[in-house]
């Protein structure tokens, strides 16, 4: 057992990796997480699931503005037919932990009408952002929670509409004009928080005393949108003010950042378009002079519905599109989801697909951090690194073209196994190129540490102490930068890393040079690990036991240590053995808000090289 | 006779001037394909500048709503200057009609005033990154300056002018003489030919990275022509640099004083010189990385040091 608590009891889930699954009453989530922090556990994932029965009219929006303003001291009227499994059978929430024992997944009902949760963001503070996003994806929200902005809704549909709920229909929500009251969403959420838990949100409403002339309860966080509304009225065509003049409803897409005052503090917003062509993202600094004061991180621009489109999708099809939430990634986000389904059906791949899909998963990332140093070199001007990391990556790319079809290994693993075999004598093509890559960047890693041009930029830059890692829960590659020694190749060892004692790379300063040193040790053992599993594949003609149909009711989770982090996909499905709910998690969650913290101090100029030191991802997280 | 040398001198002057126009890009062009081959990459071809600038003329300008006069009429101003800045540098004769103008700190004051204008223009619109790239360029360019006047000041005590023909004809047709003193100041003017090009390690011309920019983030606003006129203008200002630096410290084989035969070798010469020095800031780049940017004073202090200390040899060694 990871760990103990009267009230849970936690119930072996099969797979590849330890885990666990236990139910939790909302009053037991606190003590729960508290207990897994002081372990030193961490948070993983949150998501919600919906597990309202359908059609029985049970789907009155509880967030709807008028129905809880209404509502304040009585219960909303149930509506007809809707009996008591709708209210026992709500929303549902999933928190996947991890500690060194192993994965600790609670799912803890939700009222169908009210459906709150404690705040688990003062333990782990990770879970602010999946917090939002949970609210903004199923209408679940966290009480106690200040931090009510929008984080992947932006002004694409309604408020008060919620692409996850089993009842959303897809097509009237997604236009984007504003209604009256739509924004009203916000502030009756904290009513619903209220409603439930009198006593501490009296505490909140009595510091955000209510002061709106339209009569609507004025929380922190529409105060806020006010006045970023005031500020910045930016007219758009076919936007209308509605008759009542209602600032909320006028800027849709109203997002106040905390402001930093001060004498020569000025804001420097950055993104979502940006010069060059990458992922987008909003940027905003608050810097005096070059130097950071503040820096707030905004995403959501690539949401593109992946979480809403698993449900429609055959157990094969969602394979297909767990290898698409971040191309970097797709292969450690098809094992994981290959591994979350074969956990629900008890299945074991054939061994020689295991060790293919972990030499996949080395050359993922072995192809990721070779390009993530020459693009390191590039951000320091040096671009002759550049180039050459990157022939490097392009030769690993053209080979896994050739002997796997695929340039970056997309759909290569399937539930139940591989779906691409390894020729014998394609092996050698495999062993030159690993002396290769060996060979060279052996040599520019050399060029690198004594490039005192190159030192002076790496050294120093984006520091995130361990003590601060710890605390803000930084995962991964950049988590072991600064000493945070957590890998599950290690710590978990599936099939087949039980059987190569893969060696941790951790460093412990921390800066951009830290992350740069454990991305060439990776590599470097990744590449060892390449050769470890070439000698030892084992031979078969045995690639896949095909899996067409998951149980029913079933719940299973895979974690991979994919090149970024762990990798998390967690499958629910019905009672016909449908996906019902699909959760991909990246670490890009645990670690963006950890990049706000590393810029501090830093000079402005000097953020595109911390940046690409993390090199998180926007599509993973966004979803 | 007279008569001759004047319409030949003009029409010399009217050539140095198309030509300097026309050869910018190809200078950028080479600086950009040396660069490539030094990183393993096959380029994009000599030819690249002028198809770029053929696209950006071909196409529709857009300006912020609140751009003013000022912030259209940069790119002509300075476009305008960094001709004449080009134009005026003897590079091919040295008695050419214009070359009176040819005043060290004329020069200076031309290069200032396109960076005056185009760090108002920058901020005339008002994004954040204008300001930021103004800021900047500031920065670089107010330890630059100085230490560009003390690289001249250091050949105007050998040559007894400020006029760049004097200098040139110095030390072009007298008898070869090593300056210790010019052998520092050439250190420094390298230096802040790196600064005030935008050239590694300074500011990096190749990057997309708008945090980073000085010189990009500056003229992230202008698009089509406005655009063209500012890249054209740039290659036109490293082009006078490199003149500056061949008229400086290498003159050796520039057409004297009434000597029209030896314009084909000059022209020839510089040719020559001009590769070179292209291929050595291409080779440069290549090595070096860019540095913080609060380094940047430390490497303009030092340059400046230099052509200080170029200026003290020269008054105790009176060489």
């Amino acid at each position: 057992m990871p760990i103990t608590h009267p009230n849970l009891r936690l119930t072996r889930l099969d797979g590849a990796i330890p885990a666990w699954l236990g139910e939790i009453k909302p009053g037991d989530l606190l003590p729960i997480c508290q207990n897994v922090s002081g372990g030193g556990g961490r948070l993983l994932a949150l998501w919600g699931s919906d597990a309202r029965e359908q059609g029985r009219g049970c789907d009155t929006l509880p967030a709807e503005p008028a129905d809880c303003g209404s509502s304040r001291i009585a219960p909303p009227p149930a509506p007809e037919g809707c009996a008591p499994p709708c209210r026992g059978r709500g929303f549902a929430l999933h928190v996947a932990l991890v500690n060194e024992a192993g994965l600790i997944c609670l799912s803890m009902a939700l009222d169908a009408v009210q459906p709150v949760y404690p705040d688990i963001s003062r333990i782990f503070p990770a879970a602010s952002r999946m917090q939002r996003a949970a609210y903004d994806m199923l209408g679940i929200y966290a009480q106690e929670n200040h931090d009510h902005r929008k984080w992947v809704r932006h002004a694409a549909w309604h408020g008060g509409s919620f692409p996850l709920r089993k009842d959303f229909e897809t097509s009237p929500h997604l236009n984007p004009l504003p209604q009256a009251g739509e924004e009203a969403t916000v502030p009756s959420l904290l009513e619903g928080g209220k409603q439930s838990e009198g006593a501490l949100l009296t505490d909140a409403q009595s510091r955000d005393p209510l002061s709106n002339s339209l009569g609507e309860t004025t929380s922190h966080s529409t105060r806020l949108q006010e006045t970023a509304a005031k500020s910045l009225v930016i007219p758009q065509a076919g936007e209308r003010t509605n008759e009542k003049g209602n600032l909320e409803s006028l800027e849709p897409d109203a997002y106040p950042f905390v402001q930093v005052e001060g004498q020569g503090v000025h804001e420097i917003p950055v993104g979502p378009v940006h010069a060059g062509t990458i992922e987008p993202g909003h940027f905003r600094f608050s810097v005096v002079g070059e130097k950071v004061l503040r820096l707030e991180e905004r995403f959501g621009y690539t949401h593109k519905g992946i979480e809403k489109r698993f449900e429609s999708l055959t157990l094969q099809q969602g394979a297909k599109l767990a290898g698409r939430v971040s191309g970097d990634s797709t292969v450690a986000y098809a094992w994981a989801y290959a591994m979350a389904a074969e956990s629900i059906a008890a299945v074991t791949p054939p061994d020689r697909a295991l060790w293919l899909r972990a030499l996949f998963l080395e050359r993922e990332r072995i192809a990721n951090h070779l390009g993530d140093l020459g693009y390191l070199g590039n951000d320091v001007a040096l671009s002759f690194g550049f180039a050459q990391f990157w022939i490097l990556k392009e030769q690993l790319m053209r080979n896994n073209a050739v002997l796997f079809g695929h340039r970056y290994l997309m759909d290569q693993i399937i539930p139940g196994g591989v779906a691409v075999d390894l020729a014998e004598s394609d092996m050698q093509t495999l062993r030159d190129e690993c002396a290769m890559l060996e060979r060279e960047a052996r040599l520019l890693r050399g060029i690198y540490e004594e490039h005192a041009g190159v030192q002076d930029r790496f050294i120093g830059a984006g520091r995130v102490e361990p003590k601060l890692a710890a605390q803000l829960g930084l995962c991964g590659l950049a988590g072991r930068a600064s000493a945070q020694a957590w890998d599950a190749r290690v710590q978990f060892p599936c099939a087949p890393y039980d059987k190569l004692d893969v060696q941790m790379a951790t460093y412990r300063n921390g800066d951009v040079a830290a992350r740069v040193i454990v991305r060439f040790d990776e590599l470097f053992e990744s590449l060892r690990l390449q050769r470890e599993i070439l000698a030892n594949l084992i031979h078969g003609d045995d690639l896949a036991r095909p899996i067409e149909k998951l149980p029913g009711n079933g719940f299973g989770i895979g974690m991979v240590e994919g090149w970024r982090g762990e990798v998390l996909v967690a499958i629910h499905t019905d009672a016909q053995g449908n996906l019902t709910r699909v959760h991909p998690h990246d670490p890009s969650w645990q670690n963006w808000p950890v990049l706000e913290h590393a810029v501090l101090g830093n000079i402005v100029p000097d953020f595109p090289l911390i940046n690409k030191s993390f090199n998180l991802s926007y599509s993973g997280q966004d979803l | 006779m007279e008569n001759t040398n004047l319409t030949l001198g003009i029409l010399l002057q009217l050539c140095q001037l198309l030509l300097v126009v026309l050869m910018a890009p190809l200078l950028m062009g080479w600086v950009n394909q040396c660069r490539a081959w030094l990183q393993n990459r096959s380029g994009p071809g000599l030819l690249q500048p002028y198809c770029t600038l053929r696209k950006l003329f071909h196409k529709d300008a857009v300006l912020a709503h609140d751009a003013s006069p000022l912030f259209r009429m940069t790119p002509y101003i300075v476009f305008g200057c960094m001709w004449l800045a080009a134009a005026i540098i003897p590079i091919i004769a040295v008695d050419l009609p214009f070359s009176p103008a040819a005043d060290v700190i004329a020069l200076v004051g031309i290069f200032a005033l396109a960076r005056v204008f185009i760090a108002l223009a920058a901020m005339d619109i008002g994004t954040a990154f204008g300001t930021l790239g103004a800021r900047r360029e500031m920065l670089v360019s107010f330890l630059a300056e100085p230490a560009l006047l003390m690289v001249f000041f250091t050949s105007s005590l050998i040559s007894h002018s400020t006029q760049l023909p004097h200098i040139v004809e110095t030390f072009a047709h007298h008898e070869f003489v090593l300056y210790p003193s010019l052998a520092f100041a050439s250190v420094a003017f390298v230096m802040i030919l790196l600064a005030e090009n935008a050239r590694i390690p300074v500011d990096n011309p190749s990057t997309h990275l708008e945090l980073t920019m000085i010189h990009e983030a500056m003229i992230l606003e202008y698009s089509a022509r406005h655009l063209a006129l500012v890249e054209w203008a740039s290659s036109l200002k490293l082009l006078a640099y490199i003149s500056i630096g061949i008229a400086l410290f290498l003159p050796q084989g520039i057409a004297g004083v009434g000597n029209w035969n030896a314009l084909p070798l000059a022209v020839a010469a510089l040719l020559l010189k001009l590769v070179a020095a292209g291929a050595g800031l291409a080779l440069l780049e290549a090595l070096i990385a860019k540095m913080r940017i609060f380094r940047v004073p430390e490497f303009l202090g030092t340059a400046f040091l230099l052509a200080v200390l170029g200026l003290l040899i020269h008054f105790l060694l009176g060489a």
